[in-house]
């Protein structure tokens, strides 16, 4: 394996990774209020997926399209991306989880109330939409933008790299800096003590489902971009976006940015050295081998809420 | 113990203009599921005063504090903020109401900042008012050096400090205390005393639940004993302070 190999490698692996960087962050910002390990959120990102597509399908982009709107036809089908995953994450929290709060349900209700919604909506998204592939409407020429100590980087991959570095600053920025921010870290610290400050815990909760949710649609279009969405395409990014949270400190922002791009740099060599069928084993293994050494993740610091 | 409640002595200063209480709490039950943890207890908090809960565990002190904070809700019973009957609005819409409240064990949010944390005491309003957080540390100093210190390395009366300046943040005109001498060092007590008197001087009112019931009284204005869920005493500070049954009750004397 060459040196321009190896920069290959890493390109294709940071490009992957900060889509699993901004999946996990809908993942561990839901933990961090809730508690919950919501297995639904991969179908959140595959809402993405379908949103992008319907979006482009709807306005039937040009053959031959010019830049300025191919920017356009990437733009929308982020926005389209963004508003289903938003919606689809809304949704879930008012109608699965807000429901056995109000009941003070157990910890075993929520995780199996959230793989049942799971189930529910990519097979909605199967009835729908029918359960084979949808391709993704051309909305440039992917070719390559500049090229980088031997590595082509192509538009496609450009795009999902900025666009996942915008999306991670954007959160991060929104955590720790905004109001919103402050009621979400509130309340995953103290639900009780936070409503005594005046925090709305519902609101917030449902605010952190839709700011989960918008991220992860974006990422389920940017998936998709030049390939193809699909009913059951949520699972695997899914998963290893959820690994990859608990890989950095679930509950942890900024653990699940790190965790992200660990694991999208993992898989992207362990495909180049073994071959495509060892896909998802060298992220794996990297997980088990951390979580024996650091049982709460990489920047965790805590297993309970207790402080 | 068991004495006799004696109404008369014990009752709020009524205001001239005949305006209602600052606070006042009719008749309230208030159950933990099956259990019922006050039985009727009905109590009334002046502007301007600072009255004392005393009791020992599981008299019902800390569940009065909660429920006039809207953290949990009668069975039956009102409560009633400035004439305005407040019982089933939560806690988090109560703030508005003015209404503070510093939790027992101070709870402050282990993973902020101290100058955090003071930011989410002014939650309700649009932003911290800059004034308050200048009051905050010209009470409290020590909170001032460690402005960016995490919370959850300050000591435990560092905590119990900043959960009070934390509450002084949304500006409220009734403080609900729970234990704010719980676990801490004498001489930080004593100062942590000296500084509500000066907030209570400053115009806010306060409503002081204590074990430590020789400091708490020696702030009051009046005070409340509950036993088993209900008032049980209520009297001037200075009185139940000399009380023989409070002594030997609450300050570790002998009963004569």
């Amino acid at each position: 394996m060459s040196l321009s190999d190896i920069w290959d490698v890493l390109v294709l692996g940071l490009v992957l990774g900060s889509l699993y960087a901004v999946i996990a962050i809908g993942y561990t910002l839901v933990y961090g209020v809730l508690q919950l390990l919501n297995f639904a959120h991969s179908e959140v990102f595959m809402a993405g997926g379908f949103g992008g597509v319907i979006a482009l399908t709807l306005i039937e982009p040009a053959v031959d399209p010019s830049g300025l709107q191919s920017a356009l036809y990437v733009l929308l089908g982020i926005l389209g991306g963004a508003i289903l995953g938003g919606l689809v994450a809304f949704g879930l929290e008012k109608a699965a989880y807000r429901p056995l709060r109000r009941r003070n349900a157990p910890r075993l209700v929520f995780l199996i109330t959230a793989i049942g919604a799971s189930f529910f909506l990519y097979n909605l998204a199967g009835k729908m939409f029918g359960r084979y592939p949808l391709p993704m409407p051309t909305m440039y020429e992917n070719r390559q933008v500049f090229e980088i100590f031997g590595t082509s980087v192509s538009v496609t991959q450009l795009l999902i790299l900025v666009a996942g570095l915008l999306m991670l600053v954007t959160v991060d920025f929104v955590v720790n800096r905004t109001k919103l921010g402050s009621g979400i870290r509130a309340v995953a610290q103290d639900p009780e003590v936070a409503s005594l400050m005046g925090v709305d815990i519902d609101k917030v909760v449902s605010r952190t489902f839709v700011l989960g949710g918008l991220m992860g649609g974006v990422a389920g279009f940017l998936f998709g971009t030049n390939l193809q969405v699909e009913y059951t395409m949520g699972f695997l990014p899914g998963i290893t976006a959820f690994a990859a949270a608990v890989l950095g400190g679930i509950g942890n922002v900024r653990g699940a940015m790190l965790g992200g791009l660990t694991l999208g740099v993992v898989e992207s060599f362990t495909v180049e050295l073994w071959g495509d069928g060892w896909r998802y084993v060298g992220a794996f293994v990297v997980l088990v081998l951390v979580l024996m050494f650091r049982p709460t993740g990489i920047l965790g610091e805590r297993v309970g809420r207790t402080a | 113990m068991s004495v006799g409640l004696d109404k008369e002595a014990g009752a709020a200063p009524v205001p001239e203009d005949g305006s209602p209480a600052l606070l006042e709490l009719r008749d309230l039950h208030v159950f933990y599921g099956a259990i019922e943890a006050l039985k009727g207890v009905s109590l009334t908090v002046a502007e301007g005063e600072v009255v004392a809960l005393l009791g020992g565990n599981g008299a019902g002190k800390s569940t009065t504090l909660k429920t006039a904070s809207g953290m949990m809700a009668p069975r039956t019973g009102e409560v009633w903020l400035r004439g305005e009957r407040v019982d089933g609005i939560k806690s988090h819409e109560l703030v508005r109401f003015g209404i503070g409240h510093v939790p027992e064990g101070r709870r402050v949010f282990p993973r902020m900042t101290v100058l955090e944390n003071l930011r989410m005491g002014a939650y309700r309003l649009r932003r911290p008012d800059p004034a308050d957080i200048d009051r905050v540390f010209t009470l409290f100093p020590v909170l001032a050096q460690r402005r960016k210190q995490v919370s959850g390395t300050l000591s435990g009366g560092e905590q119990q400090m900043l959960a009070i300046g934390r509450a002084l943040m949304g500006k409220p005109e009734l403080l609900l205390l729970d234990e704010p001498s719980m676990g801490l060092a004498p001489l930080i007590v004593q100062q942590i005393f000296e500084i509500l008197k000066e907030i209570n001087d400053q115009g806010t009112t306060l409503l002081l639940v204590e074990q430590n019931a020789s400091q708490a009284l020696q702030l009051a204005d009046r005070g409340y004993v509950l036993e088993t869920g209900s008032v049980v005493m209520a009297d001037e500070a200075s009185a139940l302070l000399a009380d023989p049954r409070i002594r030997a009750a609450y300050l570790g004397e002998a009963a004569e």
